[in-house]
């Protein structure tokens, strides 16, 4: 089983360095992009079938044959990466940040001459350190290298690219958000259309990727398409990341092809719940997707077969819920997050998830009445996609409502018993 | 136009909207907070939610923000689908769960647009049951109140005054359910606009601190449709009144001026109206001095006798009086004995703007239509402190190149927050050149500072520019480098205009600004010229006399005239106060009628107490040549009276003795044929909707039989108002009224000021019946010369030192300034230099210089300005000790002997 994204990554916790990263194939896929047209780039990875890692699965290739070309809108263009990761239960871009930052390098640079960007940033978690030092000095060595700056290989594209650190927040990990944070605004996300492909950072054409999926892309360029889409177990190409974590024998991250099963995942992979715990559900893509339950085990972890059974992909990071844990502390406490990560822009959210969370701690404490079942209900309507102005509070309601849907009882027996039954 | 369906009726709608404005410009009630019409939209309350529908068999559709939803011809949209109307209570009682159940005790109550939002959403139960969230108030200044936990976090207020107009000490801090709008500590609210907040908040979080404290509710208030005194721009105001007090002003949308927004000294500047220093009733003065009140009638009976037996009586108007007045004294005096109120100088500048208004062929736009304008040459103004309203409107102006490339990625014109993202903050060509670093600075893509002689030379050049034709001045590198780049702006631009105006009393300057005006007009573009004038009737007094008051004086002085009549105008803000006293010792009778007490009137044999603006009715002229009708609010319990009712007592002609307002009119234009227009400023008082008058009181006004009950419980008959259709009670006619006399805006489920939704054409747009006003100069053909009369360069000189005028927007008007509100706002008095003048004349800064103007000495504080290239030093214009020097003056400067 190949591990293009994380073979090479030292075990030792250090990062692979440039030599290193030269002697495993680092930078090939570069120097095969630009012997092409940045249109035959995106091509390539339009048939790669590489979707976007950062939880909405989006089409990379598709994501970047929407940015108009300079001689449409003349003047800079951008490329971000986004490695805000903040997903609760997440933690895949951090092991590719700490481990192989030229990958990711590699692939901004790749992307950059495919949408004729001129500068690019790796926007950072404020809390991924190491990741910024391994981060400064891969680049200060790719500029050394001639990967970066002027007439990058001798090919006439010059390419600039610097780290940011974002200032702590959830919701700069949404890209609009993300990037009036970059310029220094606050980070509410924006209305789209205008997309930031049209017009993004300083409102020019902006590309936002997640970490993981610019990883991908320099092996789909030095390997080619046909052995990328072999990688993958379902019709999207290369592998991914699974993370577990939760109440199992092996929590733990493992790159392995995509639309491998939950339950191989669970039980190969993390060895299974520890001794004495039960599986009762997970969320299967970090905090903001729905439930799954014992029943979904067999469920393959692509984009299409996840969304097929209720819930996200999202960014493949499952969270497991066990029967010890009290499901209404475990969403109280999301909803907990994500009010508090609320940005404060529109209405639904900024109101509703505090709302919710006063809720369910009342649920919790034993103070819940039947009637905020029926909140719950509105609420989790209300705060529906489409109603809010960006994901944030649809996310936060996809493990509520799957929570009320699959452990319904368990939110009756809080009301019945006065108490929490778990404590 | 589209054909949209709403809960499948058909409408038509216009392109290019979005379906927020739409539902509203049809009709509907559509719940929304964040919109505004003049901000925009960015969608973030979700109050605006509707069902759109694929096509006709989509019955299912999803919710979406009208507000963000373009007009799209076909569209199926749905407000009164059940999930929308549910979405809508459900976001309204997500507002309340925070929000404070206490309405009665609200200064917004009765007024509150989300009360009304709440109301028309239908959500009415509370199901919140936990704390709310509080926060803690600032102190914002003496203008606003502020109360946070009333906040519903529309975001309203930043985007208009940090982005609209352009604030920079107010903000939004936090975030989640904690997001904070104020300062980022308590003090003082900068923005000459920041009133506005008092309308364009949703709640009760910003209200008018001058009406609290006075407070009444909007039902128990007395309105009228009026006009802003305290500029030359004629904003369009709603007064209000009760027992007898003026307790605020709103802004009285007019979609050809001021839209949505007024300015601070329009808003916070009314309270001279109840100054103490208000004259009351008719006063004599006897010889000895003393003054002895006169009944009304014995006071008309002594002065129509001192009349009959004049030699000679002159009447000297004002630029602060109506044209009524001006117009029965012109009656009373006879034409060639009536004098503007003005200096000799400043009434030749106003002619020059009206001559060229009439003849340069160039359009005068209006504050409106100055939104239109792609690049701006501001020559020698301060705008934000001579016609504040009017930076609003160049600030937006000067946005409207770089929203060009919005339009080009495709970018609605309402998408507000998208097209600032795209703009980036970049500037527009807007060029100002001054004498000093002016408040609209920070817009401008470059500025220059220099003498108003070098200013009035640099726009020589710039027009020199546009067409060699014009005259040319040499300039100094600096200057010559400013010229070439605003000339190449203004021709590069499709709607260039220039804006200039009287405030450095430079006719010169006047003149160069009209040569760019006409040079860009020749070189085919659609240039505007926009003039400011100093009063609020400025031009209309200048539209009925040649003469002005050195003339006045010359006719005492010559012995031909042995009484002066003086209208609504103190003389020693006119000319130097040794003039004005020469004058006086030799003026015979003097008789003054005017609101407020000054040291023209201690000079009168007899005071007559005018009415304000809220105490009379009549008709004033703007900057744009806009004939503008004001009306009466109330009527006073005293003596006091609208001027013109004054002097009808003293005319003899008979038509005008009993005349009311429309009858003088009549006259006036008869007089004034170029007054024409003015008829039409307002329907007369014969107007009637079917047999209805128009209510000044809205139909909820209360205690009208208790107000009085403690002097006499029978209630008083209501004053009769002959010289307008509106009543002084809350009887008549409910509904829209001609736009003109709109007295305040309600309309059922609408209490707030947002009411003025249905009584606009399209939301946003022309009033119904069209706005008011009427523009009585039109650019037509020219016949203009190029002006040539360039001043010689400007040479300091250090023995006689030049003092330039500077303008505050709070301190520089006369009567606003007696305001108590705004006293907190005005500067003291000061001298401003350069680094090197102060340096060479050892001037610290705060340390006092002595100036000498026209005999008089004067001691002021040294402020020293870095932007002031030297050579000339600033005064401000318009206080006690400076108001009637004649700008530019000279003087000789030195640090105070101690
Ligand atoms: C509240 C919120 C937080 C998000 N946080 C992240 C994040 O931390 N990292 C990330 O890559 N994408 C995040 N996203 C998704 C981004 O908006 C965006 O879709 C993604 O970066 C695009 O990259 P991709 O196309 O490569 O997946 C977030 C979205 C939302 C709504
Ligand atoms: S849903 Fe609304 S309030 Fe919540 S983070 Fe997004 S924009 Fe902000
Ligand atoms: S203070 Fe008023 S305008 Fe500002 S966000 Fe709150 S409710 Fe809206
Ligand atoms: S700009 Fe002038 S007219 Fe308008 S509100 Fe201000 S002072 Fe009044
Ligand atoms: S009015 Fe449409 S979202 Fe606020």
């Amino acid at each position: 089983m190949e591990k293009p994204l994380t073979a090479h990554i030292p075990k030792d916790g250090s990062w692979l360095r440039l030599k290193d990263y030269e002697r495993v194939g680092g930078y090939q896929g570069l120097r095969q992009a630009l012997k092409m047209t940045p249109k035959e780039v995106i091509d390539m990875v339009k048939d790669a079938g590489l979707r976007g890692r950062g939880g909405a699965g989006f089409a990379t290739g598709l994501k970047w044959s929407l940015v108009p070309t300079p001689d449409q809108i003349p003047g800079p263009h951008y490329l971000i990466a986004n490695g805000d990761e903040m997903e609760p239960g997440t933690f895949k871009d951090r092991l590719l940040l700490e481990g192989n930052p030229h990958q990711l390098i590699e692939g901004m640079i790749i992307g950059a001459y495919a949408i004729q960007a001129e500068f690019s940033y790796v926007f950072l978690r404020w809390g991924y350190q190491f990741a910024e030092k391994a981060l400064e000095e891969a680049i200060h060595e790719a500029y050394e290298a001639g990967y970066l700056g002027k007439n990058i290989l001798g090919s006439g594209f010059s390419h600039e690219l610097s780290v940011h650190i974002s200032a702590g927040r959830y919701i700069c990990g949404e890209e609009t958000a993300l990037i009036n944070a970059l310029e220094g605004k606050r980070a509410n996300p924006r209305a789209k259309p205008p997309f930031p492909v049209v017009s993004g950072f300083f409102g020019r054409p902006t590309v936002v990727n997640n970490i993981e999926t610019l990883s991908n892309v320099p092996h789909i360029l030095s390997k080619g398409v046909s052995w990328y889409k072999s990688l993958s177990k379902c019709e999207d190409g290369g592998t991914k990341l699974y993370g577990v974590s939760g109440k199992v024998k092996r929590p733990g991250l493992w790159e392995l092809p995509l639309g491998t099963s939950f339950r191989e995942i669970l039980e190969e992979h993390a060895g299974g719940m520890r001794d004495g715990y039960q599986f009762k559900g997970a969320l299967p893509g970090g905090g903001s997707t729905d439930f799954i339950t014992a029943e979904h085990l067999d469920v393959a972890m692509d984009y299409n077969s996840v969304a097929k059974v209720g819930s996200r992909m999202g960014t493949g990071t499952i969270i497991v819920l066990d029967d010890k844990t009290c499901v209404v502390g475990m969403v109280l406490n999301l909803e907990h997050f994500f009010a508090q990560e609320s940005c404060g822009w529109c209405t639904p959210c900024r109101e509703g998830l505090p709302w919710t969370e006063k809720l369910l701690l009342a649920l919790e404490n034993g103070e819940g009445k039947m009637e905020d079942l029926k909140i719950f209900d509105d609420l989790t309507r209300y705060m529906g996609p489409g109603n809010t102005f960006c994901a944030l509070a649809p996310g936060a309601m996809e493990p509520l409502q799957s929570a009320l849907k699959h452990f319904r009882a368990d939110f009756e027996r809080h009301i019945h018993e006065h108490r929490c039954p778990w404590k | 136009m589209a054909t949209i369906y709403i809960d499948n009726v058909p409408y038509e709608v216009k392109d290019g909207e979005n379906l927020l404005q739409a539902c509203l410009s049809v009709g509907k009630n559509l719940t929304y907070f964040c919109w505004h019409p003049a901000l925009h939209s960015v969608g973030a309350c979700r109050q605006c939610a509707v069902i759109r529908y694929r096509d006709e068999n989509d019955t299912r559709g999803r919710i979406v923000m009208a507000c963000m939803e373009p007009v799209a011809d076909q569209a199926r949209i749905s407000i009164d689908a059940p999930e929308a109307k549910k979405f809508r209570a459900q976001n309204i009682e997500s507002l309340m769960i925070n929000h404070p159940h206490d309405c009665p005790v609200c200064d917004e109550g009765g007024e509150c647009h989300l009360q009304d939002m709440t109301v028309m959403s239908g959500h009415n139960y509370r199901r919140y049951r936990f704390k709310k969230r509080t926060h803690l108030n600032q102190y914002l200044g003496p203008f606003l109140h502020h109360e946070m936990n009333r906040c519903i976090q529309c975001y309203r207020c930043v985007r208009f005054y940090n982005d609209y107009a352009e604030g920079k000490d107010f903000g939004v801090f936090a975030a989640h359910d904690d997001v904070y709008f104020g300062r980022y500590e308590p003090g003082v609210l900068e923005n000459e606009f920041s009133g506005n907040l008092v309308e364009v908040c949703p709640t009760g979080v910003f209200t008018d601190k001058t009406l609290r404290k006075r407070y009444t509710r909007k039902w128990d208030l007395t309105n009228a449709p009026s006009i802003c005194h305290q500029c030359g721009l004629g904003c369009n105001i709603i007064a209000s009144e009760r027992y007898g007090s003026l307790r605020r002003i709103l802004n009285r949308y007019n979609g050809d001026v001021n839209g949505y927004f007024i300015c601070d000294r329009g808003r916070f500047g009314y309270e001279y109206v109840n100054s103490q220093r208000r004259i009351q009733h008719a006063l004599k003065q006897e010889p000895a001095g003393q003054w002895q009140g006169l009944k009304k009638d014995t006071a008309i009976r002594e002065i129509r006798n001192r009349i009959r037996a004049a030699k000679r009586v002159i009447g000297i108007g004002s630029p602060r009086a109506s044209l009524e007045s001006n117009f029965l004294l012109r009656e009373l005096a006879g034409a060639e004995h009536f004098y503007a109120g003005v200096s000799e100088k400043e009434s030749r500048l106003i002619k020059e703007v009206l001559h060229i208004l009439r003849h340069s062929g160039v359009r005068t736009p209006s504050l409106k239509e100055t939104e239109t304008y792609d690049a701006i040459f501001v020559i020698g103004e301060d705008v934000t402190n001579t016609a504040p309203r009017l930076a609003l409107s160049l600030r937006q102006a000067a946005k409207n190149q770089p929203k060009e490339k919005a339009k080009a990625l495709k970018i609605a014109d309402w998408n507000d927050a998208a097209i600032r993202e795209v703009i980036q903050g970049q500037k527009g060509p807007l060029f100002i050149a001054a004498p000093y670093a002016t408040r609209l600075d920070d817009a401008a893509l470059a500025t220059h500072q220099a003498h108003p002689d070098e200013i009035a030379r640099l726009a020589f050049a710039v027009a020199h520019h546009v067409d060699a034709a014009a005259a040319d001045a040499e300039l100094p590198e600096k200057a010559k480098a400013f010229a070439r780049q605003v000339a190449d702006a203004l021709v590069a631009a499709k709607k260039p205009l220039i804006v200039a105006g009287t405030s450095l009393y430079s006719p010169s300057l006047i003149h160069a600004a009209a040569n760019v005006a006409m040079a860009l007009k020749k070189a085919g573009k659609e240039a505007g010229l926009t003039y400011t004038v100093p009063e609020v009737n400025s031009m209309g007094l200048m539209m009925m006399t040649d003469q002005y008051l050195e003339q006045a004086f010359e006719q005492v002085y010559s012995g031909q005239a042995d009484m002066v009549i003086v209208v609504e105008n103190d003389l020693y803000r006119r000319l130097p106060a040794d003039q004005v006293d020469e004058f006086f010792r030799k003026a015979g009778t003097v008789v003054v009628l005017d609101s407020i007490a000054h040291r023209t009137g201690e000079h009168a044999h007899f005071v007559l107490p005018a009415g304000t603006f809220a105490e009379s009715s009549g008709t004033v002229v703007n900057n744009e040549g806009r004939a503008q009708r004001f009306f009466q609010v109330y009527q006073p319990r005293n003596d006091i009276q609208s001027t013109w009712k004054w002097l009808q007592a003293f005319v003899e002609k008979e038509q005008l003795a009993a005349a009311n307002l429309d009858d003088v009119i009549q006259q006036l234009t008869m007089a004034y044929p170029e007054l024409e227009g003015v008829r039409e400023a307002a329907p007369g008082a014969q107007f009637r909707v079917g047999t209805q008058k128009i209510p000044r009181e809205p139909h909820r006004y209360s205690g009208r039989t208790a107000m009085l009950a403690h002097i006499n419980v029978s209630e008083p008959k209501p004053p009769e108002d002959p010289d307008s259709p509106l009543s002084f009670t809350m009887e008549g006619y409910v509904g829209t009224p001609p736009a003109p006399l709109t007295p305040f805006f309600w309309s059922p489920g609408w209490n707030s000021v947002q009411a003025v939704n249905r009584y606009q054409q399209e939301v946003g747009g022309m009033l119904r019946g069209g706005n008011p006003g009427r523009r009585l100069i039109e650019a037509n053909g020219s016949s203009l010369q190029y002006f040539t009369d360039i001043p010689a360069a400007f040479h300091p000189d250090n023995f006689h030192w030049n003092i330039v005028p500077a303008y505050h927007i709070f301190g520089s008007d006369e009567l606003s300034a007696l305001s108590e509100p705004l006293q907190e706002r005005i500067p003291a008095l000061y001298l401003a230099l350069s680094p090197a003048d102060a340096q060479a004349l050892q001037l610290q800064p705060g340390q006092q210089a002595e100036l000498n103007v026209s005999g008089q000495t004067l001691r002021l504080p040294v402020v020293i300005r870095p932007d002031l290239p030297g050579g000339y030093v600033l005064v401000p214009k318009g206080w006690e000790a400076t108001a009637g020097w004649l700008f530019p003056v000279q003087s000789s400067l030195k640090p105070m002997q101690v």
